[in-house]
């Protein structure tokens, strides 16, 4: 279990997570969501020590992460997809793959043959260089390449940034499949609608703070959030 | 996809064309041994060397994507290594007849191999000092330092009479006169590399160049994997110095310049950056074209008396080429391809259905 006690990240001297607490119980999917602006990356990223945080605690099954390197956060098992997908663009899909078990030095075989069954189209396309990848199958390949580092925490940074709906909706699909192979999934999302959906607890982040939480079908439902988040207005 | 056991016959089954080049590469060099005269066999001995000097720079400025600049500097040290552990301490009071030589090394002779790979030790602490700071940051700040100290080690080199001999140099060290020397460990560092290249390690590497904040986010520590790149970078460098000083014979701080970088530099961009065959061909057609052009430098008159013709005029003619080449090959010539016997099958097809389709279309329009 994954959690956070009073996390303050500042950029300079803006703050851009203002204390905020959090969990992440083993074996479920646990999204943020929020408008642009709100910290959520800067949270994602300071789990993993890509941002340092200013004060507070992250503790993973009762470990202090907070001071260690990302190679020591990685091999406690918690591996980010950052958003925008950054995949290797001038290496093939399977130096891709790979790279993702550098931290392993056992056979990776079965891992690969594995995300191949999950994502066939990359398994077609193992010799193309990942640059020259469609959106969806680079953020395919981010999330296959993550796979590789096998997480018991994946957290992934916007999945659905600049994908086509049904591209959007299989990622999501995947998502699932992942959770119900038992990986604890933290999912940060401008697509709240999608994101609620398969979600079993949500935490709403604005400017910093968290403002609401609850189960994902709580968030669904409420007025507020679907007017904030959802594109509702309150005409109809 | 169970992991084939390779065995020797089947080694040799699909590697039967690597090893009938590899054959006749050594009976090339036995050849030139024997019959080529010096000034060839000093041409081809520098273009091993190079090879040497500019797979190290490739490994980090190519492979790492770190902007190293310190070719020069990591070779002197490999130089005056050797120069100052081989010369045969009867004959150093001659050498050094300004100032003797600082006692503590006075007595210190050591094999060829041997200084030679001091050398290369001493380059890659060097570099580890270099790097400590700088590869911790982002960005050129390598690339600055690494320049700034290829010049403070010329000048250190200049005024340490006692150790280097100032500015008089270092002579009398004992000679390498035949290729065996520099080819094989410029074979050495190429299997050295190649296997380093495919490891994860080297995956590592190229995944830094690509995409730091995404190699981080994999549990790759950046600045220990850059430090590693550097630091074998300038150990290659630092050897390549050392067979640099035995090919001459002696060594000066002016041989350092960091002009000397940029012909590494040059050799990388025009070769492919993140490529060890582009590397190995740039090597040898930079160094061989250096040499060749030299009849540019000499004067000569197409009847009316031009004097364009005069010392310097073949670098303006190089540089020219090299433009053109960086115009139509812009990735260098090989990119970051390898040159197998699958890229040359592949190129000759190519060609070869470009040409089919010429004349096909030659053929259309003649009906």
């Amino acid at each position: 279990m994954l959690k956070i006690n009073n996390l303050q990240v500042a950029y300079g001297g803006i703050e851009a997570v203002k204390g905020i607490d959090l969990e992440v119980p083993d074996g479920k999917i646990v999204t943020l969501i929020g408008a642009n602006g709100a910290g959520k990356s800067t949270t994602l990223r300071s789990i993993v020590n890509l941002v340092k945080a200013k004060s507070g605690s992250i503790t993973y099954n009762g470990d202090e992460l907070l001071g260690l390197d990302t190679t020591q956060i990685v091999d406690k098992g918690i591996t980010l997809v950052p958003e925008g997908r950054h995949v290797f663009p001038d290496l093939t899909v399977l130096e891709n793959l790979k790279i993702g078990a550098y931290m392993r030095k056992d056979n990776l075989e079965d891992d690969i043959k594995h995300i191949y069954s999950l994502f066939p189209r990359l398994e077609e396309r193992s010799w193309q260089a990942a640059g020259t990848l469609s959106g969806g199958e680079q953020q395919m390949l981010a999330v296959g390449r993550a796979m590789m580092s096998k997480p018991k925490l994946l957290m992934m940074d916007e999945p659905s940034l600049g994908l086509a709906p049904l591209i959007v909706q299989g990622i999501f699909d995947i998502i699932k499949t992942l959770n119900d192979e038992g990986m604890t999934i933290l999912l940060i999302e401008q697509n709240a609608n999608m994101a609620l959906k398969i979600a079993d607890i949500a935490y709403v982040l604005e400017t910093g703070k968290i403002t609401r939480q609850g189960t994902g079908a709580e968030l669904l439902a409420d007025e507020t959030i679907k007017e904030a988040y959802l594109g509702k207005s309150k005409k109809n | 996809m169970n992991t084939q056991k390779m065995t020797f016959s089947s080694f040799i089954k699909t590697h039967w064309k690597t090893i009938v080049f590899l054959g006749l590469l050594l009976i090339g060099i036995a050849l030139a041994n024997e019959f080529a005269d010096s000034y060839l066999r000093r041409i081809l001995n520098l273009c091993a060397i190079y090879t040497i000097v500019s797979l190290g720079m490739n490994l980090v400025n190519g492979f790492t994507g770190q902007f190293s600049l310190g070719q020069a500097g990591f070779m002197a040290i490999g130089a005056y290594t050797v120069a100052i552990f081989t010369v045969p301490v009867e004959m150093r009071a001659s050498v050094f007849y300004l100032e003797p030589m600082a006692p503590f090394l006075a007595n210190i002779e050591l094999p060829f191999i041997g200084a030679l790979i001091l050398g290369g030790i001493f380059s890659a602490l060097v570099a580890f000092l270099i790097g400590y700071p700088c590869l911790r940051l982002r960005g050129d700040y390598l690339a600055i330092a690494t320049l700034g100290f290829s010049e403070i080690i010329r000048i250190i080199f200049t005024n340490t009479q006692t150790i280097t001999n100032g500015a008089l140099g270092i002579k009398g060290i004992p000679t390498i006169s035949n290729l065996w020397w520099t080819y094989g460990i410029a074979l050495l560092v190429i299997i050295a590399t190649i296997l380093l290249v495919n490891s994860s390690y080297g995956r590592a590497f190229k995944s830094i160049r690509e995409d730091e904040i995404a190699a981080e986010a994999m549990g790759i520590g950046l600045f220990k994997t850059k430090m590693t790149s550097f630091m074998i970078g300038a150990f290659f460098t630092g050897i390549a110095g050392g067979l640099f000083a035995a090919l001459l014979g002696t060594v000066d701080p002016k041989q350092f310049y960091f002009t000397l970088t940029y012909n590494f530099l040059l050799i990388i961009v025009l070769g492919g950056m993140g490529s060890i065959s582009g590397t190995i061909i740039s090597s040898f057609i930079v160094t061989i074209g250096l040499e060749w052009l030299r009849f540019l430098d000499e004067p000569m008159a197409f009847g009316l008396d031009l004097p364009i013709f005069r010392p310097g005029f073949r670098m303006v003619i190089f540089s020219l080429l090299l433009m053109i080449i960086v115009l139509f090959y812009r990735k260098g010539l090989m990119g970051t391809n390898e040159l197998t016997w699958d890229f040359i099958r592949k190129k000759i097809r190519s060609i070869q259905s470009r040409l089919g389709r010429k004349t096909s279309i030659d053929g259309g329009e003649k009906k």
